[in-house]
């Protein structure tokens, strides 16, 4: 009975053992597969996500590339701005600390209540901003007591700053906050006060002046503590940028054109207020928070012109001037602008983001006739003793063309149809040379197509011929085109920087130099000679000086005194739409103050100096600015005058 | 021949030492893993750990040269004891770590519930031993034993300490399987257990049922629940073959493991030596676990027999249960790596458990008789 039993146990308890040791097993087998599958199969997926536990990156931001003017005057620089931060693991007590700083700087019950705050939804090693944007005053007293501040550490960031802000804001550009298109993986770009060029030579050489970031690999353990840094990447700052331009000679030129032929008074001068008092709702809008005013000769506050100048050096393109008008303050973007101030720039009739130097395209009106003269001679068609009649118009079939001077130069010859920019002249001239002479001379003096300057944005202006018209408009060429475009109206269309480059080529004895305005460690091309009779180019200087220095010459304003620079040049007036018969004949065109501002005529002048040795050319586009002897002249002999003050300085250093 | 007649250096001499080798390594594993744990230093963890291990050498091989007829002799006193110990612990004893398992010795904490796994196996072994197979057969003989079971059951799961429940209810249903309860009233016992889940499921605290949501959907919740499992498969995965090299698990030392010196530290050792370092360990403890299931069969008693088998299944639920949880295939549920992780009682319960193998090894030849009593 014992027996039976217990063999009866011991076989239930061998065969249970056996499926309980099979049972322990296949558990044990399921462990070591699924060690294999985490270790083995998933091994790499694990191991990235272990390295992004184990290490956070720190990107160190480079230093971005400052941009100067050709004296080494700085155009963008890198503002410091210090920050204080606080600690809580550093100090023992993050509110006594608070309160003797509150009594070193300004900070206010609220902000040490925000601080506390931060301070206790943070990590006790994270820090805590306390203040931004302290002066140098402020971090001096916090520095020389820190001692008494356990905790707090001041901190460096930069900020972009350009010290003239308006003054070259179409050139340099700005900097902003990266936008989503921009991102291009580059982590960099990811980080909330990184900027980035958004125009000018900031975005254009953006990759140059960013530099490389570099990089710190930091060890942190589960809440983020910084456990060990390892080996450093410090990144490269970026490349400073150096430019042909100069500041002062621009910032005289910006402020020359704005004024025009307008008085400067401050506002708190008893004319100003009573030119204000007269002036419409618009205007005293536009001088709301202004320290000074603009007031025309009629005593009526006026609006700041509009428009470019542009100084070119004629022997090797170097541009010291390159202004366009309005501009805005390209500081204005570290804060951002608000919404409505935005659109208030944006949609502004003058157009204060475009760099009118380059981009804005004229009809280059009497400034024009250099080319066609020197086209005339060049062909052998006609030379300096040419004449033709000017009654005051010039009739084709039913159409009469007109000449600026109502009641005609009479009998003129090619030298004072120059200086006195008769229009008759030229319709007589563009028909015996043609309009292909002339678009072949426009070109290879830079005219219709782009110059190749170092900014973006340029404009590619027209000269028009008789393949582009079929081509565009489908109707042939016209005698009547040719005409017009004798006298740059028409389809003509030219930059400001065109204009000076045109002029340049003029004086420089026909070099086809090329505008620049960065200073490359690259020597420049050598400069081709464009091939033109130098008699020839004499002469027309020669024109362009007797339009400023002879007793009929259009410019004859603007001639000084004995002591005074003499310059060459030619004025211009640009028609910015077709004048109606009617309107000739009734000679209202004249009255241009009278016209809306949109309807008035473009004011231009392009000229060089000296005479005798040529060295800048100029080029001054007022836009509606009305007649160019009346607004635009004065204005380039003023910047002129300067130039050669400045070079004269310059040589003498 | 008897050897109940052997003295105590022939029963030393008799003893598997093979498998007190196989012990000893484990807890040096264990050791240097808590050096590790602490970053490469002897302490807290390493220092204390080969104190215990000492103590608990000690232990295990004073209780196997007992004859096991006293073990058996005293089963039901021993449970008794434990029993009450955990009457107190449930009465009076003191909150860690959000339960009661603890009772505060001067010198150490005591945790009776960890007795009470090697007890239950003692009692129940002892009261198997008594029965006839055709006695196992019948209902009312069962009724008595799921006393002995129900009531610790009950009062460690009021602690509540569910880790330690389960291995319980486990190695007890493992005793009644082996001394031959009728399969069928197995059965009948999961289907109830399946049909009271739900209804169960309201009783347990809201921590518990937490982790076995999260466990069912670990990543939906990273930083907090879901995250110990994860950043323990992270920890696993990211050691590959062979590991990232003593000292140098990443996951580990940069405390992205939680409890590595505890719970997870099975999870440490396979992050810093791989697939390799996690399969040799378990292949150690699965070659003890052969031992016992060999020394049950070749066992000439039913008491030495279920004693031998149910410690080896303590030991391998604690095992099992450990490291399936730290490779996310069952919820987190707090129970050690016996002799690698930190923590006094668990590697004595196991030490004391593998004396007793080790002990019905030496007396196999010891005959019970079933009427004994």
């Amino acid at each position: 009975m014992f027996r039976v039993n217990e063999r009866n146990l011991q076989k239930v308890f061998t065969r249970r053992a056996f499926i309980l040791a099979c049972g322990k097993l296949g558990l044990i087998s399921t462990l070591a597969a699924r060690l294999y599958y985490l270790q083995v199969v998933e091994g790499e997926r694990y191991q990235l996500l272990s390295l992004n536990n184990q290490f956070n990156s720190e990107i160190i931001l480079p230093v971005r590339g400052r941009i100067f003017d050709r004296h080494g005057v700085a155009l963008a620089d890198n503002q410091h701005i210090f920050q204080l931060e606080i600690v809580r693991e550093r100090t023992k007590d993050v509110s006594a600390t608070l309160s003797a700083l509150s009594s070193i700087i300004d900070i206010t019950e609220r902000d040490i209540r925000r601080i506390l705050e931060d301070v206790k939804c943070n990590h006790a090693f994270t820090p805590v901003i306390i203040a931004k944007n302290l002066t140098r005053k402020e971090i001096d007293r916090v520095a020389v007591n820190a001692p008494y501040l356990p905790g707090v550490s001041i901190n460096v960031n930069y900020l972009r700053y350009y010290p003239f802000a308006d003054i070259a804001v179409h050139i340099i550009g700005y900097v902003s906050t990266v936008s989503e298109e921009e991102l291009t993986g580059d982590p960099v770009l990811g980080l909330p006060n990184f900027r980035i060029g958004k125009s000018g030579l900031e975005k254009m050489h953006e990759s140059e002046i960013r530099g490389t970031a570099g990089r710190r690999q930091v060890e942190v353990n589960a809440l983020g503590r910084v456990i060990r840094k390892l080996p450093v990447d410090d990144g490269k700052a970026g490349c400073d940028i150096k430019l042909t331009l100069d500041i002062n000679l621009q910032r005289f030129a910006a402020e020359r054109l704005a004024r025009g032929n307008a008085k400067l008074l401050l506002i708190n001068d008893p004319r100003a207020q009573r030119a204000l008092k007269q002036a419409e709702p618009t205007i005293r809008d536009y001088y709301m928070d202004q320290k000074t005013v603009l007031v025309s000769s009629n005593g009526k506050a006026v609006e700041a012109e509009s428009g470019a100048v542009v100084v070119i050096d004629v022997r090797n393109g170097a541009l010291l001037v390159l202004a366009s008008l309005p501009g805005y303050d390209p500081n204005r973007f570290n804060s951002g602008w608000s919404h409505k101030e935005w659109k208030k720039i944006s949609n502004n009739p003058r157009g204060l983001l475009n760099n009118k130097a380059v981009s804005g395209q004229y009809p280059p009106g009497s400034t024009f006739k250099m080319l066609v003269m020197l086209a005339a001679l060049e062909s052998g068609k006609a030379t300096m003793d040419t004449k033709f009649y000017c009654p005051g118009y010039l009739s084709l079939g039913n159409n009469r063309f007109h000449c600026w001077l109502h009641y005609g130069h009479g009998w003129i010859d090619m030298e004072q149809s120059i200086a006195q920019s008769c229009d008759v002249y030229y319709y007589d001239l563009a028909n015996k040379i043609g309009i292909d002479c002339i678009a072949n001379t426009a070109k290879s003096f830079g005219l219709g197509k782009v110059t190749g300057l170092d900014l973006p944005g340029e404009s590619a202006g027209l000269i028009p011929t008789r393949d582009w018209k079929l081509a565009t408009t489908g109707e042939p060429w016209h005698i009547g085109d040719t005409l017009v475009s004798g006298i740059g109206q028409g389809f003509d269309l030219a930059t400001p920087l065109q204009l000076a480059l045109m002029t340049a080529r003029l004086a420089n004895g026909g070099k086809a130099i090329v505008p620049y305005i960065k200073i490359s460690s690259i020597a420049n091309r050598p400069i081709e000679d464009m091939g033109i009779n130098q008699n020839h180019l004499n002469l027309v200087c020669m024109a362009m000086y007797q339009s400023i220095n002879s007793p009929l010459g259009t410019g004859r304003k603007i001639k000084g005194g004995k002591n005074d620079i003499k310059i060459a040049g030619k004025t211009g007036t640009a028609q910015v739409r077709r004048i109606s018969m009617l309107e000739q004949q009734s000679a209202s065109h004249h009255h241009e103050n009278n016209k809306p501002w949109l309807y008035r005529d473009h004011s231009l002048f392009v000229g060089f100096v000296p005479v005798k040795a040529p060295r800048y050319a100029i080029s001054v586009v007022v836009e509606h600015g009305t007649g160019g002897s009346y607004v635009a002249a004065p204005i380039a002999a003023d910047v002129l005058r300067e130039v050669m003050r400045v070079d004269c300085v310059d040589s003498a250093d | 021949m008897n050897q109940s007649n052997l003295t105590i250096s022939r029963k030393l001499l008799s003893l598997n030492w093979f498998i007190v080798f196989l012990v000893a390594v484990i807890s040096g594993i264990g050791c240097l893993m808590l050096y590790s744990a602490a970053n490469g230093s002897w302490f807290p963890w390493a220092y204390s750990h080969v104190i215990r291990f000492s103590i608990g050498m000690t232990l295990m091989l004073s209780i196997a040269v007992v004859d096991i007829r006293f073990w058996m002799r005293n089963a039901y006193l021993l449970y008794m004891i434990i029993l009450f110990f955990l009457l107190v612990v449930s009465l009076m004893g003191e909150i860690a770590m959000g339960a009661q398992r603890w009772i505060k010795f001067s010198l150490f904490h005591f945790q009776p519930s960890e007795f009470m796994k090697i007890c239950l196996i003692l009692a129940l072994s002892r009261y198997f031993n008594g029965l006839t197979y055709e006695e196992i057969g019948k209902k009312l003989k069962l009724i008595i034993p799921l006393l002995m079971v129900g009531i610790p059951v009950f009062l460690v799961l009021k602690e509540p300490d569910l880790g330690t429940a389960l291995i319980m209810i486990a190695e007890s249903a493992t005793i009644f399987f082996l001394a031959g309860v009728r399969i069928w009233k197995f059965f009948v016992l999961i289907v109830t257990a399946m049909l009271s889940f739900p209804l169960s499921w309201h009783f347990l605290r809201e921590y518990q049922q937490k982790r076995i949501l999260t466990f069912l959907n670990p990543d939906k919740n990273e930083s907090s629940s879901g995250y110990h499992i994860l950043q323990s498969k992270i920890a696993l995965g990211s050691g590959g073959i062979f590991g990232k090299g003593f000292l140098r698990g990443s996951q580990s030392h940069l405390n992205f493991l939680p409890a590595k010196q505890t719970d997870f530290i099975f999870t440490m050792l396979a992050e810093e030596f791989g697939i390799f370092g996690g399969t040799c360990l378990i292949g150690l403890y699965t070659l003890i676990l052969a031992y016992g299931f060999f020394v049950a069969i070749r066992s000439s008693s039913q008491f030495g027999r279920l004693v031998a088998l149910g410690v080896t299944t303590t030991l391998f639920l604690y095992l099992f249960i450990n490291i399936a949880m730290t490779v996310g295939l069952i919820p987190v549920v707090g129970v050690p790596l016996p002799m690698l992780s930190y923590g006094g009682t668990a590697m004595l319960t196991i030490m004391i458990g593998l004396g007793l193998l080790l002990g019905v090894s030496v007396h196999r030849c010891v005959r019970i008789s079933s009427y004994w009593y």
